[in-house]
């Protein structure tokens, strides 16, 4: 013991000395490392508003146009022209819009209320359900898409957006992700303090979990809506490109013409990408913090 | 509470309410967790287990759009598959593209998380910056990227040209349009498995640094004895992640093609992956055989799983060889 109490100061001493080696303060070669990682992450995303602001033909010119021209909201107007592209542009947005937002909240309030169930409530088999729910991530489920789509026909879904919500309401990785959050972040006293005031599981639920999972809900959120604005074989098999999600739409804008139109093509991407774009922007540092969040825990 | 001051004879008026809301109250103890997590399984039961299963069964079965009846069939489907060259042509070029978008990636992601783990100003925007790639979408990767590997007025074969490398015709080899698809994946995902790198980096004790200075250990020493080590589990998420990802490979190569056709990926199938054959036999041609495609699924899932074991021995071999 009198050892160890001595050893105390010694080991500080040398542990700042240790960080301070381990956090060197970064020097000019590694500024330069990260800013041409910046910019290969960057370049392609430049490039498609390159190419979407010049007109088709000077697509062609060599050497390539490196700077933005004036052409991109001729070419906007020519995507959501649908006399002159193969889809209606317009409502693969709206489409895109509602699948995503009608899966987010889905996801977000199923998996908080089974992550509550699993974190904070007794019941019989609970250990192996759960469990049961981490195996599923093992499983390819996208592997099963040939008798999901005769399943979709049975239902009269085929080309319907119905079709690309319904299998994506809840997900093992939201209950997984909302448990070890409700796990860790609610205090049982909490909850036992409700109880005592007469709340039932449902409304511990409602007035107690739901206020303390914000946080968690915003990252589950962000990801899942980006997934499923993102998603394309599963819509690629059930939509057609009358009802399409954007990603349908962008895809059969690519392949539908003999001889590809890249300044439509890739204003396109472009618009497709936007919404995107714009929300990581805003809330691009919870999103980063939610995956390093997400990578300790797992 | 009022009810037992309001009224002169609590006996009888309190204990039936009190007797029913014990019963709810074991009512909601037993039923409401049960509930709550039947959302789940619901819907994986019936978009998830039951097509899996049901597709085991279609496999052997000559089930086709078009015919009316549907035979079993035994093993038959999985007979041909075995003998059938484009299919294991598409086993060699998912596997080929796997291996070289997974190995570079996770090398490079290793190094930027290495590199980020320091005072850094401006953290946060270079973090953000390698996480832009996972916004984009499949289909716009896949779209930008096969417009810079274009053949005659692509911007990377103008950049090789103006080093003096002759024009590449991406597409069209084998080699070369595995590694087109490899940067595409790469591009895509080495931000993300960095800062997943990153963040078990920072989880690392002290201790484990200081008794390395203490040895004398440099930093690229302690990278290599200490940082990399301790980062193994982590390291075999990432490849456990990439592979079930690089198996089931679809949308970068299916768009890489000029002019889709069916999805045969080129020509002479150079980069057709095992999705795409899959693809191809359910509903890309007209063929419509979804018994066959059922089998190429169940084969994926085959090949899924086999790695997953293999995996399974390599850590515990690492773990008794360390024990």
């Amino acid at each position: 013991m009198v050892a160890h109490s001595e050893a105390v100061p010694r080991r500080r001493r040398r542990s700042q000395r240790a960080v301070a080696r381990r956090f060197d303060s970064a020097g000019p070669g590694t500024y330069l490392f990260l800013i041409v990682v910046v910019a290969v992450s960057l370049f392609p995303l430049y490039w498609s508003l390159v190419v979407a602001s010049h007109s088709n033909s000077a697509v062609y010119a060599y050497p390539p146009k490196l700077l933005p021209g004036a052409n991109l909201f001729h070419n906007i107007r020519r995507l959501f022209n649908s006399e002159l592209v193969s889809v209606d542009f317009a409502k693969a947005l709206v489409n895109s819009a509602i699948v995503s937002s009608v899966v987010t909240v889905a996801v977000v309030f199923f998996s908080a209320l089974a992550g509550f169930a699993f974190a904070k409530l007794d019941f019989r088999g609970r250990k192996v359900l759960f469990l049961l729910v981490l195996a599923t991530l093992l499983v390819p489920v996208q592997l099963g898409l040939i008798p999901l789509y005769i399943e979709m026909i049975h239902f009269g879904w085929l080309n319907s957006i119905k079709a690309v919500i319904a299998p994506n309401l809840i997900t093992a990785f939201g209950v997984f992700l909302m448990r070890q959050y409700i796990a860790g972040g609610v205090p049982n006293e909490l909850i036992a303090a409700a109880r005592v005031d007469g709340c039932n599981s449902w409304r511990v639920f409602w007035h107690v979990i739901l206020p303390v999972v914000r946080p968690m809900a915003a990252v589950l959120g962000l990801l899942t809506f980006m997934n499923t604005w993102n998603d394309f074989l599963w819509p690629f098999i059930v939509l057609n490109a009358r009802n399409p999600t954007v990603q349908v739409a962008v895809s059969d804008i690519a392949t539908v013409a003999y001889t590809p139109d890249y300044s439509l093509i890739l204003t396109a991407c472009f618009i497709s990408i936007l919404p995107l774009l714009l929300v990581f922007l805003v809330l691009g540092r919870q999103i980063v913090g939610g995956i390093m969040q997400g990578a300790v825990k797992g | 509470m009022n009810a037992v001051s309001g009224t002169g004879s609590p006996g009888e008026v309190v204990v039936a309410p009190r007797a029913r809301r014990k019963l709810l109250r074991r009512l909601d103890a037993k039923l409401s967790p049960y509930l709550f997590i039947s959302p789940f399984f619901l819907v994986f039961g019936v978009f998830g287990l039951f097509p899996l299963g049901y597709t085991a069964y279609i496999s052997l079965t000559d089930r086709n759009l078009l015919a009316p009846v549907s035979h079993f069939i035994g093993l038959h489907n999985y007979a041909l598959l075995i003998h059938d060259s484009y299919f294991w042509r598409a086993v060699e070029n998912t596997f080929g593209i796997w291996f070289l978008s997974t190995v570079p990636q996770l090398l490079l992601a290793l190094v930027i998380a290495h590199v980020l783990n320091t005072k850094l100003r401006a953290r946060t925007f270079f973090r953000m910056a390698i996480l832009l790639p996972q916004v984009t979408s499949l289909v716009a990767v896949a779209l930008i990227f096969t417009q810079l590997f274009a053949h005659d007025y692509g911007f990377i074969n103008y950049a090789l040209g103006s080093v003096g490398i002759h024009h590449v015709y991406w597409e069209a080899g084998r080699l070369s349009s595995w590694f087109a698809l490899s940067v595409m994946v790469m591009w895509r995902w080495t931000g993300f498995n960095a800062l997943i790198y990153l963040a078990a980096m920072q989880a690392i004790p002290e201790e484990l640094y200081e008794a390395a200075a203490v040895d004398g250990a440099r930093r690229f020493r302690q990278f290599i004895h200490v940082t990399v080590p301790m980062l193994r589990p982590t390291i075999l998420f990432t490849v456990i992640i990439a592979t079930i990802g690089g198996l089931q490979l679809f949308t970068e190569a299916y768009l890489f093609q000029s002019r889709t056709s069916g999805g045969t990926g080129g020509s002479n199938r150079q980069y057709q992956t095992i999705v795409m054959y899959l693809y191809e036999k359910f509903l890309g041609s007209t063929q419509f055989k979804f018994g066959y495609a059922a089998a190429i699924a169940w084969c994926l899932v085959l090949f899924i799983a086999l790695f997953g074991i293999v995996n399974y021995f390599f850590v515990s071999r690492i773990r008794s060889a360390e024990g």
